[in-house]
């Protein structure tokens, strides 16, 4: 393997496969189902790269991460070198590397992608964050003299953490408020231990703690701290409280018991841990019982197969749409299916039906696929005359969140748009109110890790400004 | 299933202030009043609103009324029913032990403006609830009627502080072995014949708030009841709380507790609120178990 492979060669190539869990034995588990690539596999695999002159996998990354030069880094075996390279752009490669919707985003602008197989840069992002991680590997070896200035977090996702990480960075006394007793946002209490292993997420809190970041949980901003009171104390304030308002169907039934918001049910198994024998807070028995998951993302697809793992006989999603349109990543639906998801698409639901208040069946209503609507899907319509009904002992509703007005609401002079998001400078991060910046998904509504942490570090270097020279110039 | 119990181990790390208990009573036969250290809490707190509760990190997180708030010890009062698992464990701590998350205040306060008259009504724990609502009313010029009942004379609470806000207060057992005999919705019956009301709050079991809705309806008396739905966040952000009021799907931990008690499906909350029964047999089953097995060894 000491000579590069002429280009030519490198397109023969086939994608090195990702190692993964047999899929009888992961439904059964929730341990992480991808294993990751071996040394040996991540350097065969970034060998397959051009090494193209102008990458277009760098304009497909939300955060631009020189791609092209961290694979050719573990192309040569450098994988500190290559950790760093990322650690430029992405303060959190070992969770962006395993959640990204990267046939999107790098993966979809590489050029082997028009022959099917992309650079697996997901993959090698990885497993450089992986190695570094095992190696003990320190990004930041010397903290700057501390500035004497202050900020607030007032969330800790991945928007609230990346803004924290760079503030921190820069010689700022940061604090991080956290509604709930554990950091992490949707990291810890949506997505699921099988696709991301908490201690992951744990220990880049614990960096950041290392660094002087200081957490404190059950802080619910609006209620626990007054907005106000943070501004009086610190120089700035960052809000980064997510979309935690889970949308319900709007039909009839839907609070019968059996029916559980993703939030609801995912919350259940993963922050609190109801999956474990002897865990205090209970979750619907779904052992032996049809569930359905109602929505097509990536929250769907999650609660599916933790459903799965809980032992459901059979489990349907049910989505409105086709497969081309879900939005959920291309891997987990590949996963889902390896898993014994049923998918039935172009339905909807139009009714939850039960006995003594207990769900037993849903009303589904055939869609076909109309015109395309505002986000350019091809709106779904029904079928005249076209029902059905399905057994259903569990139904999850997975079909989107809006914004959590609870801090909001104590705040009536912050701009907010028509969809209760926080109105921003799309550059800044600027809010209506001075001093207070805003992002990830309380911006943009229910989006991606990436684009949260991206969001928090581009209000990170806009608060920087702000400290400097204090000119609110929105 | 398989389990990786592996997962316990991992922790998140971050430092959590522990809550400690200033002082912790009882107050009746299962009934404990937990004065805790929560001055965040104590510093925001309005009447009607409640905090959620963890008694240690594995522990499930449970929503309690904040029956006072001292802002200047930074305190806040709860009393406990010990009715199931963590109930009865946090029951079990004592002055100088700790609670090892509080969140809140969360909820929206209670609506509190001068009425008129009020009643307020408070069953078994639910008088917990009732109490700052008493207090509040009082304070903002209201002639407040608070009516407690329990079973029996033990299980009366906060009697003296009900008396001591200046309210008038009527204490009902259903044995009658204290104060009138029968239930809370008669007494409220009693005083609807005889005085002009504007306003009636109720908090306790959910039939009895059911009940009192029934006594007010009639007269079309305005009537809040305090709901006890089912909690996991207590922020707006799983539904897990949802209640029916007029036909419309609330969050009960942001929308309310408090909601128009003759727009409230009771039906629904009481049934939601049975849905982890067996869950809940099982593991207080076991709390009995164990506190059988350390009462033998001791
Ligand atoms: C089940 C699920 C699966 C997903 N899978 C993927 C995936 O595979 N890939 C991907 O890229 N994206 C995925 N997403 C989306 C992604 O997780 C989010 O876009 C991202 O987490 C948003 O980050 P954030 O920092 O804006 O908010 P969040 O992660 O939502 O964090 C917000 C935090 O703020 C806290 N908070 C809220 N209100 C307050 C308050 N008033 N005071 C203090 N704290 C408060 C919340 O408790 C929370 O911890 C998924 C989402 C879900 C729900
Ligand atoms: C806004 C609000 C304020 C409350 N204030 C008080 C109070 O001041 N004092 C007090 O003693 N109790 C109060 N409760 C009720 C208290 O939260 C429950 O008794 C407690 O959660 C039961 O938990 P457990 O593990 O001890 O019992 P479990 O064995 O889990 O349950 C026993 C019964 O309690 C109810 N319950 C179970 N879990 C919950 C939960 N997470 N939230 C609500 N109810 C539940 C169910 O009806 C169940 O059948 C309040 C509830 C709400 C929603
Ligand atoms: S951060 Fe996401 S989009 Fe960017 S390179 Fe990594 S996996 Fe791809
Ligand atoms: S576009 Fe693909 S082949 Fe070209 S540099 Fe990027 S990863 Fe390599
Ligand atoms: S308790 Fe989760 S939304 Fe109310």
């Amino acid at each position: 393997m000491s000579e590069p492979f002429t280009k030519k060669e490198r397109m023969k190539l086939d994608r090195i496969e990702m190692p993964e869990r047999d899929a009888a034995e992961r439904a059964q588990s929730f341990d992480e189902v991808n294993l990751g690539l071996t040394a040996k596999m991540a350097q065969l695999e970034a060998m397959r790269c051009l090494e193209c002159k102008r990458p277009k996998c760098v304009d497909g990354c939300p955060v631009g991460i020189q791609i092209d030069e961290f694979v050719k880094l573990v192309a040569e075996g450098s994988i500190g070198a290559a950790a760093e390279i990322i650690q430029r752009d992405n303060l959190l490669p070992a969770i962006c590397g395993r959640v990204c919707p990267q046939e999107n985003q790098c993966e979809g602008a590489c050029v082997l992608a028009k022959r099917e197989r992309p650079i697996a840069i997901g993959h090698l992002e990885r497993y450089v964050a992986d190695y570094v991680r095992a190696e003990g590997f320190e990004y930041i070896k010397e903290l700057p003299v501390p500035t004497g200035k202050s900020v607030a977090v007032v969330g800790s996702g991945p928007a609230g953490l990346a803004c924290a990480g760079d503030l921190i960075q820069s010689g700022h006394a940061v604090t991080v408020f956290e509604a709930l007793h554990e950091p992490g946002g949707v990291l810890v209490y949506g997505i699921p231990e099988f696709r991301l292993p908490k201690e992951i997420v744990a220990t880049e809190i614990r960096g950041l703690e290392d660094l002087g970041v200081v957490f404190e949980m059950n802080a619910i901003v609006g209620r626990t701290h007054t907005l106000e009171e943070l501004l009086a104390v610190h120089d700035a304030v960052f809000i980064g409280v997510g979309a935690g308002l889970p949308r319900f169907l709007g039909v009839p039934g839907e609070n019968l018991i059996g029916v559980y918001s993703a939030n609801e049910f995912l919350t259940r198994v993963n922050l609190m841990k109801a999956y474990l024998a002897g865990a205090e807070t209970p979750v619907l028995d779904v052992a032996g019982k049809q569930i359905v998951v109602f929505g097509g993302g990536n929250t769907a697809m999650d609660a599916a197969r933790t459903a799965r793992r809980m032992g459901a006989s059979i489990v349907r999603i049910l989505y409105r749409r086709t497969e081309e349109e879900m939005p959920a990543r291309r891997e987990e639906v590949r996963h889902a299916r390896e898993e014994g998801i049923i998918f039935d698409f172009l339905v909807g639901p139009t009714g939850l039906t039960g006995e003594d208040g207990v769900l037993e069946a849903v009303e589904l209503q055939q869609m076909e696929l109309g015109e395309p609507d505002e986000s350019g899907r091809r709106r779904p319509q029904p079928v005249e005359g076209a029902t059905s009904s399905v057994t259903a002992d569990l139904a999850v509703v997975a079909i989107g969140n809006g914004a959590n007005p609870l801090l909001l609401a104590t705040v009536p002079e912050m701009e907010t748009t028509r969809w209760g998001t926080i109105a921003v400078d799309e550059v800044t991060g600027r809010t209506s109110m001075p001093g207070v910046f805003a992002g990830g998904d309380i911006v943009t509504g229910g989006a991606t890790v990436i684009l949260a942490m991206g969001a928090g570090r581009r209000a990170a270097a806009s608060i920087e400004t702000w400290l400097d020279d204090g000119v609110w110039a929105p | 299933m398989l389990l990786s119990t592996a997962f316990w181990e991992w922790s998140v790390g971050a430092e959590v202030e522990m809550h400690r208990i200033a002082d912790a009573r009882d107050t009746g036969p299962g009934v404990r009043r937990v004065v805790v250290e929560a001055p965040h809490v104590a510093a925001h707190y309005q009447a009607g609103q409640f905090v959620i509760v963890r008694v240690d990190d594995v522990g499930e997180r449970i929503p309690l009324t904040v029956a006072a708030a001292d802002p200047s010890q930074g305190t806040i009062t709860l009393y406990v029913q010990g009715i199931g698992r963590t109930t009865r464990q946090l029951n079990t701590l004592g002055s100088g032990e700790y609670l090892h998350d509080v969140a809140g205040p969360l909820g929206k306060p209670s609506e509190i403006e001068r009425y008129g008259t009020a009643v307020v009504v408070g069953g078994g724990v639910g008088t917990a609830i009732a109490y700052p609502v008493v207090r509040a009313l009082v304070a903002a010029g209201n002639r407040v009627v608070a009516i407690t009942g329990g079973r029996s004379r033990e299980y009366v609470i906060l009697e003296d502080e009900l008396k001591a806000t200046g309210a008038d207060v009527v204490v009902c057992t259903d044995d009658g072995s204290y104060g009138k005999a029968g239930f809370v919705t008669e007494a409220l019956a009693d005083i609807l014949a005889t005085e002009s009301i504007n306003i009636v709050f109720a908090a306790g079991p959910v039939p009895m708030m059911r009940a009192v809705a029934e006594v007010t309806r009639p007269a079309g008396i305005p009537t809040v009841a305090s709901l006890n739905p089912i909690m996991v966040d207590g922020t707006g952000m799983c539904g897990g709380c949802r209640v029916e009021v007029g036909g419309e799907t609330k969050f009960a931990c942001v929308d309310g507790p408090e909601f128009d008690a003759h727009l409230v499906d009771f039906d629904l909350l009481a049934r939601r609120n049975q849905a982890y029964l067996d869950f809940e047999r099982v593991r207080n089953a076991e709390l009995d178990e164990s506190s059988c097995r350390a009462g033998t060894e001791s």
